[in-house]
């Protein structure tokens, strides 16, 4: 089913949750609306479902209006955070409930329903629990069986509220493939809300990144990571170290280097930020154009090893990510003098004084740091 | 590489049990200090709570089981029993209404004046039950507000049966209402829109969703409320006239035999009253091992 939301608004009394969201969705696509809390996503999500309404915009179902639906009629498959299972059903009353509770002429009859429900078990790899109550179940299973409950409805979309939100890490993995393999099976239009950058990017089509109720960027995971549309966006899709420079026609001076500006801009003058992750910041040949910084100490979280170097021309702390078996690991120790280049990063312009017009082609660079959430990889 | 994980039927592991080994903590206190404080605690609820309980039947049975039966199977003893029956009969299903109701409409609606309509629920239980009786006299009385068009047409409140079952149904109100509502707070409304968006009506989701998940509480609130019901004297007292053989409840009944020296039939038809209660804390200890989480949420009485 395809999904067009335009312009939706919402406020929680001063509180702005969404300012005005336009996106669409395509019909099958596994989509993942991110951002940090306090972003939007979830207050968009239920106002999808019909459990919170728009002050105002539309939301259309396939060209059609479903504003006037109210959520028992829009057919969505919600699964809600901690999955909201009802206690005192068996897991197969569970899923049958989307099908008891239709009026008598859309009924199914018991045999049907039964059939129904032990393929849907089936799918989400639970046949045999059927007669358990959602206390005797992990939390893995419980999250399959709301899964389950909200496909029984037939939905024409299914909406997951965080999905791995309560799980721990590891079963949070392999559930994630696994429902990227049911997806793919199955071919439901999905949307998920989540706050973790690594989930988004792996599980997802299509990434919204939103932040204050407003989206901040839309696009493949490749484009959203690769090609940050915002500071914003950069900076929530792992970590960032932001320099100083200066654009000059079609070259950036940073730290007395010379850069091109990356693809896409064509020209720009005036002050900038260039915006590099930890993981592209490479040791260069001393020959070649770069800027020295003295690693001030090496840590080593799991494959990667973190250096924390001191950039001296900048009087900054960066933070440089190398893959463990990198051959400059061995090479280089705390106190060493290091020759860093840029292997690919991101220019915004930076904010103007207050007052002045910027005039820019550039994305501003807006003050991040003060709301910064961190991803796990950041 | 990490392989796909079957999770077809892993259960949750099963943790061992360790027990807990506690150091300085109360139970290490000296022997006789915990001997003391047992034996005052015991002696405390032997001498105020037990020993009436026995004294009411020892001194209903005083004159034989013969006396005993006999002052229970007077008439006017028998109309009471009926009168009390009739009322809790009447208020007890009544309040479980309003009590759901209200639980139903502060739990998961928002509204302007939510705070008020808690307020007011609980104001039965500050206010003096006689002065709950005499506010049903102000407003139904001969002299009150209404009584004029009352007695106009015919209609009798006050010393007669009606004034009575509202008199018991203002006292006993917040019960049901008060055990449900922390319960349903805690509880959320997370399974109600699971079942709404699954396609529920509301009164499905009412009757499938929140009933089962508050029907153990309800019947707590609903069996506090009915001894309540059947044991108020204050209110009903006001409003009721103690016409014998008419508008005698057994708490009133039980007075009138009380004053006029009749003291073994006094305290035979107070040991019914003492056999409900007994009754009822049965019950509610039952439903206490029953569901102790459930009800944890709501200790406030």
């Amino acid at each position: 089913m395809q999904i067009q939301i335009r312009g939706i608004q919402k406020t929680f009394g001063s509180f702005q949750a969404l300012g005005g969201v336009d996106l669409d969705i395509e019909s099958g696509e596994l989509i993942a609306l991110l951002g940090p809390s306090g972003s939007g996503k979830t207050t968009l999500l239920r106002t999808i479902a019909g459990l919170e309404f728009a002050d105002s915009g539309r939301i259309l179902f396939g060209g059609e209006d479903a504003a006037p639906l109210p959520v028992r009629e829009r057919r969505v498959g919600f699964v809600f955070q901690h999955y909201a299972l009802f206690k005192h059903m068996t897991v197969f009353e569970n899923v049958a409930f989307g099908l008891r509770v239709r009026e008598r002429k859309d009924r199914p009859d018991n045999d049907k329903i039964k059939a129904k429900v032990l393929e849907l078990l089936d799918l989400v790899q639970l046949s045999g629990l059927d007669k358990r109550y959602p206390s005797q179940l992990s939390g893995g299973q419980k999250q399959r069986v709301a899964l389950a409950r909200a496909l029984a409805i037939e939905p024409r979309v299914l909406l997951l509220d965080e999905p791995f939100g309560a799980l721990d890490a590891k079963v949070r993995k392999d559930l994630r493939r696994w429902l990227r393999s049911l997806h793919d099976k199955t071919g439901y239009t999905t949307i998920f809300v989540t706050h973790d950058q690594e989930e988004a990017l792996e599980l997802a089509d299509r990434v919204v990144v939103m932040n204050k109720g407003r989206i901040e960027q839309v696009g493949s995971t490749d484009e959203v990571y690769e090609h940050p549309a915002t500071p914003f966006v950069f900076d929530f899709l792992g970590g960032v170290n932001v320099l100083p420079g200066t654009a000059r026609g079609q070259n950036i001076d940073v730290l007395g280097v010379d850069v091109p500006l990356p693809c896409g801009i064509h020209e720009h003058t005036g002050p900038v930020d260039v915006y590099v992750r930890p993981g592209d910041l490479r040791v260069g040949d001393p020959a070649q154009p770069g800027f020295e910084a003295e690693i001030i100490s090496v840590q080593r979280t799991g494959p990667i090893v973190r250096w924390d170097v001191h950039a001296k021309a900048l009087d900054q702390r960066l933070e440089v990510e190398i893959p463990h078996l990198h051959h400059d690991v061995s090479r280089h120790a705390p106190g060493q003098i290091v020759r860093l280049r840029l292997n690919q990063y991101s220019v915004f312009a930076r904010i103007p004084p207050p007052g002045a017009k910027s005039g820019s082609t550039l994305p501003d660079t807006k003050l991040i740091g003060r709301e910064r959430e961190r991803g796990r990889l950041g | 590489m990490t392989q796909p994980v079957d999770h077809s039927l892993q259960d949750p592991p099963k943790l061992p049990f360790e027990p807990l080994i506690q150091r300085n903590a109360v139970i290490t206190e000296q022997p006789w200090v915990r001997w003391l404080l047992i034996a005052t605690a015991l002696i405390f609820l032997a001498g105020f709570l037990l020993l009436p309980l026995v004294a009411v039947f020892v001194e209903a049975l005083r004159n034989g089981l013969g006396t005993y039966v006999e002052a229970v199977k007077d008439p006017d003893a028998l109309s009471a029993i009926k009168l009390t029956l009739v009322v809790a009969a009447i208020a007890v299903p009544l309040n479980m209404l309003f009590g759901v109701a209200a639980a139903w409409a502060v739990t998961k609606h928002q509204f302007r004046g939510k705070q008020f309509l808690i307020t007011l629920i609980d104001l039965p239980f500050s206010v003096s039950p006689v002065v709950s009786g005499l506010i049903y006299v102000l407003i139904f009385g001969a002299q009150g507000y209404l009584g004029p068009w009352m007695s106009d047409h015919d209609f009798k409140v006050i010393f007669a049966i009606p004034g009575i079952v509202l008199a018991t149904i203002f006292v006993t109100f917040p019960f049901v209402a008060r055990e449900l509502i922390p319960l349903m707070q805690e509880q959320g409304t997370d399974d109600e829109q699971a079942a709404l968006s699954l396609g529920a009506s509301g009164w499905q989701t009412f009757t499938r969703v929140t009933l089962p998940n508050i029907k153990w509480g309800l019947l707590y609130g609903v069996l506090l409320c009915n001894a309540r019901a059947m044991g108020e004297f204050g209110a009903v007292s006001v409003v009721s006239g103690h016409i014998r053989g008419m508008t005698n409840t057994m708490p009133l009944h039980v007075e009138i035999l009380y004053n006029e020296y009749n003291f073994a039939a006094a305290f035979a038809v107070a040991s019914l009253l003492a056999l409900l209660a007994l009754l009822t804390l049965v019950l509610k200890s039952y439903l206490e091992w029953r569901l102790g989480d459930e009800l944890s949420a709501t200790r406030k009485h």
